[in-house]
């Protein structure tokens, strides 16, 4: 049986919860809860004997640039009881020194490798998770790269025998210069 | 990262250390690019960490930039050993999403071709695993010459071995013809010859006994815990088959069964896929049986300028490897404002750790090869 | 080697003495160099093609017809390919390492007889000379792993180095029931006692119930001595790339290649010797026309065996290294004392039917509870339920 808000909102004290609506098609409408409570109601919809949501299928991030806000979806279903999705919802602000959310890898041990993704991409840190390091990025990277407003570097065309047009912005934009460039800007 | 090897006093007299190697990304067995970072004590597993990304190709940053159609063929190079489930999966998502009806035939048509995928993504899996216990390609090849059959069914019916691209939303690309069906029918005919010359061949050999039999076990909570999915699950005793929890295209009205093991260790995951094989030829014999006449597109889809209502959904179908999903954020526009997928293999690997400690190396590969990972689906 | 120099001494009597004595030596010598790398070429590429074969394809099938001139263009390959050797090597017994493998495979062939006759060196302790030299292998392939600098090699040659030593055991156990039976270590006489009978067949040692299962210890020993499938965890490709030889290219590598098929080929031969009656066959006997004879029959066999070499390559999976050592430990070795002691009941119960019925008795019985005991791949009763 899927929970209800209120249903929530009673077996765990001062969570705030918003529903918030899919496609009318689709409908899958999704919780959003806050940051301080989500662990808790995780928690609760994991070991509730009518719900029994023991299984985490998908972890999103999405980025909400117009919003100001990144937000990680959760998709849970129940493997004891077959029905599904619950989809939880919460949200972070973009500034990357408040950009933290609490990890549900205690409750579901299959959100490990995702959460991981989620911060390698979207720069979001998960307090909690027991290895946050990136995933499918290289550990030297720098930047998150599914941000929308992720700009990517300058010289990351660098050919070891560029052509004029990118030789032009690649020096204009202060990019590391090859040194085949060398003699060709010469010229 | 892994801790720096330390010393082990083994009895008194002989201090030992701990050997990290780096099984990959360059191995024949790894499956692709994939790399394990392993740490040894002589020849036991004590830990394993898995590093991935070396397959990255930055998928669903080009889907945020593309139409809806223009991603499809991009999902063929997900998991690029079934690229026709892959493609319902994003079909599925986006009729879910926005509404749309799928006609009968089609109906019937994306089932034919997701069971022949799994018919013979399962095959090569037991082949590739037999090759990574040591046998020098003859069961892979074996596999193989049946799994050529289906690949020119599907070059017959698409234009593409492998790299289908034949769904769109609302229904298939073109329709079959007699000659295609009649082609269909008579793979399903020859399988089960196959399946049993397999059989007697490798599952009661004595050395995939002794080398598989009581390795990898993986227990039944900790794959439910780790949101693990497919013929992995299935082996171990999670009975979760989306086929029969979702009822998605027509299965709701076949008959078969989902074989569901006790021990899950990696003859259980052996033998849960030949088992599946068998009920994919039920349900193919079925289908071919009973598919109707009718339209394979829905009529009321544009294709051009098509555009999905705001707002956002998520879509599942039972992939060969385990539940592939899609998350899809509409912004009302002609273009995915997010795009998410959800794959098997990469969430399948979190328990690779858990199953791999305390076995030994060879054991750690037939393990990854029992798991059956893509790695253009685990890096998109 | 004496053979010839008689009959050199014979031919060219006004030749100086010391020139006979060098073509004396020379001629087996050029033999085995000529004769025993050539089936090796050969034996590659038909390994390939039954290889191939059994799975359902064609093996190389290009390169002249039927593939024949595959091994020259090999050859060649090879040769031109760059010889790189990592900079952190041992330089040294990477060089060496190579070279030490394949000698051994040579020196073995010198106490093989071909014909009445005609061996290299007719050692008075053949057998043993074959058994311990074939045992040089297992240092060889250390020194690759280890020189080689590299984590693979290293696990690939820790792994050569037990598996040759613990197969060691159970092989010359085997070939011990052989010298019991013959009274002699030396192969020639090895092979004259086996003559006689039934059309020069029926008194091969495989026939007696000692020297079958001699002869399948002897087998399985030489699998494992060569690390051939499936016994190639040293080299185990899916596993570790290519053990002990990964960071080898070129023709150093070749020579692996060369010194893993002669060593195979050396145990073949010293099975065919110990066991099926080395040159024996209908119409081996002293003289030109019953020596040609006997080589064919020494070859054949020899192909024979090389062939079931490559099948059981094509058929069966890997073991993994505990199970293999559990394996020569605690079925091999008790099965071969076993057979030791079914010589003595052979050579000492006289009238001959009670001797094939106790001998045969015995090893069937602990044949069968040696199996009983260490069966750990058994299929397990499990349960499959639909849902």
């Amino acid at each position: 049986m899927i929970p209800t808000s209120e249903q929530l909102c009673a077996a765990v004290p001062g969570a705030v919860i918003e529903i918030v609506p899919s496609t009318p098609a689709a409908a899958q409408p999704a919780m959003l809860v806050d940051r301080e409570h989500l662990v808790a109601v995780a928690r609760y919809l994991k070991n509730e004997p009518s719900c029994q949501l023991d299984f985490c299928s998908c972890v999103t991030g999405v980025d909400y640039l117009a919003k100001g806000f990144i937000e990680i979806v959760y998709h849970l279903y129940s493997v004891a009881l077959k029905h599904g999705p619950v989809v939880l919802k919460v949200r972070a602000p973009r500034e990357l020194n408040q950009c933290h959310v609490p990890s549900l890898t205690t409750v579901w041990r299959g959100c490990e490798f995702q959460e991981r993704e989620a911060f390698d991409l979207y720069g979001v840190k998960f307090d909690g998770h027991p290895d946050l390091r990136r995933i499918l990025m290289w550990n030297e990277f720098t930047d998150h790269p599914m941000r929308k407003d992720y700009v990517p570097p300058a010289d990351y065309e660098w050919e070891p025998t560029p052509h004029d047009e990118v030789l032009k912005r690649t020096k204009a934009a202060g990019g590391i210069m090859p040194p085949s460039a060398a003699v060709e800007v010469k010229k | 990262m892994i801790a720096a090897p330390s010393t082990i006093p083994a009895g008194g007299a002989i201090t030992t250390q701990l050997l990290e190697i780096s099984i990959g990304p360059q191995h024949p067995s790894t499956h692709g690019v994939f790399r394990m970072d392993v740490v040894l004590d002589g020849e036991v597993v004590r830990a394993l960490k898995p590093v991935v990304g070396y397959l990255h190709r930055n998928h669903e940053q080009l889907a945020e930039k593309m139409s809806w159609l223009g991603s499809m063929p991009y999902t063929d190079r997900l998991d690029y050993f079934n690229s026709m489930s892959n493609n319902w999966a994003y079909a599925l998502a986006v009729e879910k999403l926005a509404g749309i009806k799928v006609p009968e035939r089609a109906e019937y048509i994306r089932v034919i071709m997701a069971e022949l995928s799994r018919l013979q993504n399962h095959a090569s899996a037991i082949g590739f695993l037999l090759q990574d216990c040591g046998a020098w390609g003859t069961p892979l090849l074996y596999a193989f010459k049946e799994r050529e059959k289906i690949l020119d069914f599907f070059e017959t019916v698409s234009g593409s071995r492998m790299m289908c691209n034949y769904f769109r939303f609302g229904g298939v690309r073109v329709d079959l013809n007699d000659e295609m069906l009649a082609m269909a029918r008579k793979i399903v005919a020859e399988f089960p010859k196959f399946l049993d010359e397999f059989e007697k061949l490798m599952t009661t050999n004595e050395v995939v006994l002794a080398r598989c039999q009581r390795v990898g076990i993986l227990p039944k909570e900790l794959a439910i815990a780790g949101s693990i999915s497919g013929p992995v699950a299935r082996a171990s005793g999670v009975e979760y088959d989306i086929r029969k929890v979702d009822k998605y295209g027509v299965y709701g009205q076949l008959e078969f069964g989902v074989p569901v093991g006790a021990v899950g260790d990696v003859y259980d995951r052996y033998y849960i896929r030949v088992l599946e094989m068998r009920e994919s030829v039920k349900i193919l014999q079925q289908v071919l049986r009973d598919i109707p006449a009718g339209p394979v597109q829905a009529v009321e889809v544009k294709l051009r300028g098509f555009k999905i209502p705001a707002g956002d959904g998520y879509g599942r179908v039972e992939g060969a490897k385990g539940e592939l999903g899609f998350y899809l954020v509409s912004e009302g526009g002609p273009k995915p404002y997010r795009y998410h997928i959800r794959p098997p293999s990469f969430i399948n690997l979190t328990v690779l750790e858990d199953m791999c400690v305390g076995h030994k190396v060879a054991d750690a590969i037939i393990i990854l090869g029992s798991i059956d990972i893509v790695l253009g689906e685990v890096d998109r | 080697m004496e053979t010839i120099y008689q009959l050199l001494h014979v031919t060219f009597a006004n030749v100086p003495a010391w020139t006979v004595q060098v073509a004396a030596f020379l001629i087996p010598i050029a033999f085995i160099f000529g004769v025993y790398p050539a089936i090796f070429a050969l034996t590659t590429l038909v390994e390939r093609k039954a290889l191939g074969r059994i799975q359902n394809r064609y093996g190389p099938n290009r390169v002249g017809i039927f593939g024949v001139l595959q091994p020259l263009a090999d050859g060649l390959k090879i040769l031109l390919k760059e010889d790189i050797v990592p900079r952190v090597a041992d330089k040294f017994t990477h060089f060496l390492a190579p070279v030490l493998i394949v000698v051994p495979g040579l020196l073995v062939y010198l106490v093989v007889p071909v014909a009445p006759g005609m061996v290299a060196v007719d050692l008075k302790i053949g057998v043993l000379f074959a058994l311990a030299v074939g045992t040089m292998s297992a240092i060889a392939l250390f020194m690759a792993g280890w020189a080689s600098r590299n984590k693979f090699s290293l696990l690939g040659a820790v792994r050569a180095v037990a598996q040759v030593v613990s197969y060691e055991v159970p092989t010359v156990m085997a070939g011990v029931a052989v010298i019991m039976a013959a009274g002699t270590l030396s192969t020639l006489t090895i092979v004259q006692r086996q003559g006689g009978g039934i059309l020069n067949i029926s008194n091969w040692y495989v026939f007696r119930p000692w020297g079958l299962v001699g002869f399948v210890l002897f087998v399985i020993g030489g699998l494992a001595e060569s690390a051939r499938c499936p016994f190639d965890l040293p080299e185990a490709e899916s596993e570790l790339i290519g053990g002990y030889h990964t960071e080898y290219s070129g023709f150093k590598f070749a020579l692996f290649q060369m010194g893993e098929y002669l060593a195979g080929m050396a145990m073949a031969g010293v099975t065919v010797t110990l066991f099926l009656g080395g040159y024996m066959g209908p119409g081996s006997g002293p003289g030109l026309v019953g020596s040609l004879i006997a080589m064919l029959w020494f070859f054949s066999k020899l192909a024979g065996m090389i062939m079931l070499n490559i099948w059981i390559r094509g058929t069966w999976p890997r073991l993994r290294v505990d199970q293999l050592m559990g394996f020569a430990w605690k079925v091999l070795l008790p099965l071969a004392l076993v057979n030791i002691v079914a010589v003595g009941f052979w050579h000492f119960l006289t009238p001959r039917p009670l001797a094939w019925v106790v001998t045969t008795g015995w090893l069937v019985i602990w044949f069968l509870v040696l199996t009983k005991c260490n069966a750990s791949a058994i299929l397990e009763k499990r349960e499959y339920r639909y849902v």
